[in-house]
């Protein structure tokens, strides 16, 4: 038992606990902090395994942006509470069931057969050649662009597919259609007020 | 529990604990005198006098200040989410303090004046109370340490700290606060990949991503007087990194001409519109702070950090190398800020985007292929 190890235990329970709270929390501010944590602990997890580079990224890459972005969507929608029309789907709860324990018999598969000794981690510190110890930028770029160059294009690919994607969705149209856009918008709303009998909030 | 404390590297452990203390208070005094300096030299640069009673010149103000906001009456408005209203402070300040165990002070192994007998006198100590410590203190490491990703680590840390930000306007539950959270979380969202991005440019000629070693590479000279500095390095590509960096930096840390979160007269004080008392010297001083990590980091990354004339032979002038290289950062933004005025949001964002961050990648090419052929 070494200090890492408490490290580790300390840090994945954190990161339960953090979870737990991102699904029991009803308020969607409470969760996506809650998921900030997960995702900080777990950069915490990678730095006690000797994978200094991947926790840095995790914590750019999850936290740094990706998170920002669902925490900004929230604020700007105000979204107060759990949405109500989120029970139309009730037999995803049924679902839940056998997914959940499909995912406890991998665990249990994974632990239980899988070779749990890992290789010994070289200290980057002390090995001369830093391509060559665990962890290091040097040893994942060498992977990345020569034993899994395919994977790795192949995920930019995709990446960039989906980029082309939301531009496409999202772009401005001509000025015609946004006049013609706007002109709906505007008899939408003249209708609405004429029904309530009060403007639209 | 024995093997535990066995497993702990004592000279290691309580060393760093010494360092980041002693690092932190300076850091801290820094802080405090960056205000006061700001306060007196915006006074130069205005005509006018700036604060000068309290102590000789004015230079207690700082302390003055702290007791002031220490004593305040801390209001907490009746509409804001509780819970997130206290934590953001804290959110803000906690990641910017994080990052000084990377900063790189100064060289490796730095001879310690009476370090021989401090050592003896521990060990000894230590043999009394029946430990082997086996303390060496004869040189000491000035940073706290080095790790592989170190730079990785402060931009890690540094983007954490707009969740703060955003919590901020959004707890306060006001609508200047929260149009302010917006604004400086989107403007440091924008600037974050400029800023890191012209960082990439250089680690073509320095080939890592630990600050410690980032400064050893830059020592020497080219031509016997041009400084091995980065920021000359692959020229023209360390030079226009290095502007693209100064100018994100400075949007980065939400200061003038970029401080549109604060935009007084449209914003009143931007996200920190309702907190009062301590809780407002906590944004102060994390504002601050990340002004200092900037300038630390344009001074290690592209200014050769503690490098400088007889440094080989008196380590320690290392030290005064790099603080003299951050404090001309410091002294820059307070320069700027009485020199420039104020951008507007939209120019802000199209800069951001359609100038700086192009102009960032374009760059990493260029020092890519510069450096294909140079180096």
């Amino acid at each position: 038992m070494e200090i890492i190890h408490l490290l580790f235990l300390a840090f994945a329970a954190l990161a339960v606990v953090a979870a737990f709270n991102v699904i029991l929390q009803r308020n969607p501010i409470y969760s996506a902090i809650g998921l900030i944590v997960v995702l900080c602990s777990l950069a915490a997890l990678f730095l006690t395994l000797n994978a200094q580079f991947i926790a840095a990224i995790q914590i750019i890459v999850y936290a740094g942006a990706i998170m920002v972005l669902f925490v900004f969507v929230i604020m700007l929608l105000n979204v107060r509470e759990e949405e109500a029309r989120t029970d139309r789907q009730k037999y995803l709860k049924l679902l839940a069931v056998p997914l959940f324990v499909a995912l406890l018999a991998e665990v249990v598969v994974v632990i239980r057969y899988v070779n749990a000794t890992p290789p010994a981690i070289p200290n980057p510190n002390t090995v001369s050649d830093p391509a060559t110890s665990l962890g290091t930028v040097e040893s994942l770029a060498r992977g990345m662009f020569t034993d899994y160059v395919l994977p790795f294009e192949a995920t930019s690919v995709l990446i960039l597919m989906a980029i082309v994607g939301a531009m496409y969705l999202a772009r401005r149209e001509s000025p015609a259609e946004v006049e013609r856009i706007e002109q709906a918008l505007a008899a939408d709303s003249a209708a609405e007020t004429g029904a309530d009998g009060s403007p639209h909030a | 529990m024995s093997s535990v404390l066995n497993s702990i590297d004592i000279q290691y452990v309580l060393g760093s604990l010494i360092k980041i203390a002693l690092f932190w208070v300076f850091i801290m005094i820094t802080v405090a005198y960056m205000v006061y300096a700001e306060r007196r030299v915006l006074a130069v640069m205005q005509n006018r006098l700036g604060p000068n009673r309290v102590g000789w010149q004015g230079l207690l103000q700082p302390f003055a200040d702290l007791i002031k906001f220490i004593f305040k009456e801390d209001i907490i408005p009746l509409s804001v989410n509780k819970v997130l209203y206290i934590v953001a402070p804290v959110v803000v300040l906690v990641p910017a303090m994080m990052v000084l165990i990377v900063y790189p002070f100064g060289p490796r192994s730095a001879p310690l004046p009476g370090g021989e007998m401090l050592s003896n006198m521990l060990n000894n100590l230590g043999n009394s109370l029946g430990y082997d410590w086996a303390l060496d203190l004869r040189h000491v490491n000035l940073f706290v340490t080095n790790f592989n990703v170190g730079l990785l680590y402060i931009f890690a840390l540094t983007s954490l700290g707009v969740y703060g930000i955003v919590i901020a306007g959004w707890a306060s539950n006001s609508k200047y606060s929260l149009l302010g959270g917006l604004r400086s979380s989107a403007q440091m969202i924008s600037y974050e990949l400029a800023l890191s991005l012209s960082v990439v440019a250089i680690l073509i000629p320095a080939g890592t991503l630990d600050l410690v070693k980032i400064v050893e590479g830059q020592g020497g000279t080219w031509f016997g007087f041009i400084p091995k500095w980065n920021v000359l390095a692959l020229f023209p590509a360390g030079i226009i990194a290095f502007i693209v960096y100064l100018i994100s930096a400075i949007a980065e840390t939400n200061r003038v001409p970029f401080d549109l979160p604060e935009a007084e007269t449209e914003l009143v004080a931007g996200f920190h519109t309702e907190y009062s008392a301590l809780k407002f010297a906590l944004f102060f001083m994390a504002e601050y702070v990340n002004m200092t990590t900037v300038s630390v980091l344009a001074a290690a990354v592209f200014l050769g950090g503690w490098q400088g004339p007889l440094v080989g032979s008196y380590p320690w002038l290392g030290f005064v190398w790099f603080i003299a290289k951050v404090f001309f950062f410091l002294f820059l933004y307070i320069w700027l800020r009485g020199t420039l005025p104020r951008f507007r949001y939209d120019q802000l964002m199209n800069f951001g985007w359609k100038i700086l961050l192009p102009a960032a990648l374009v760059n990493i090419v260029l020092a890519a292929v510069l450096g294909v052929i140079f180096l």
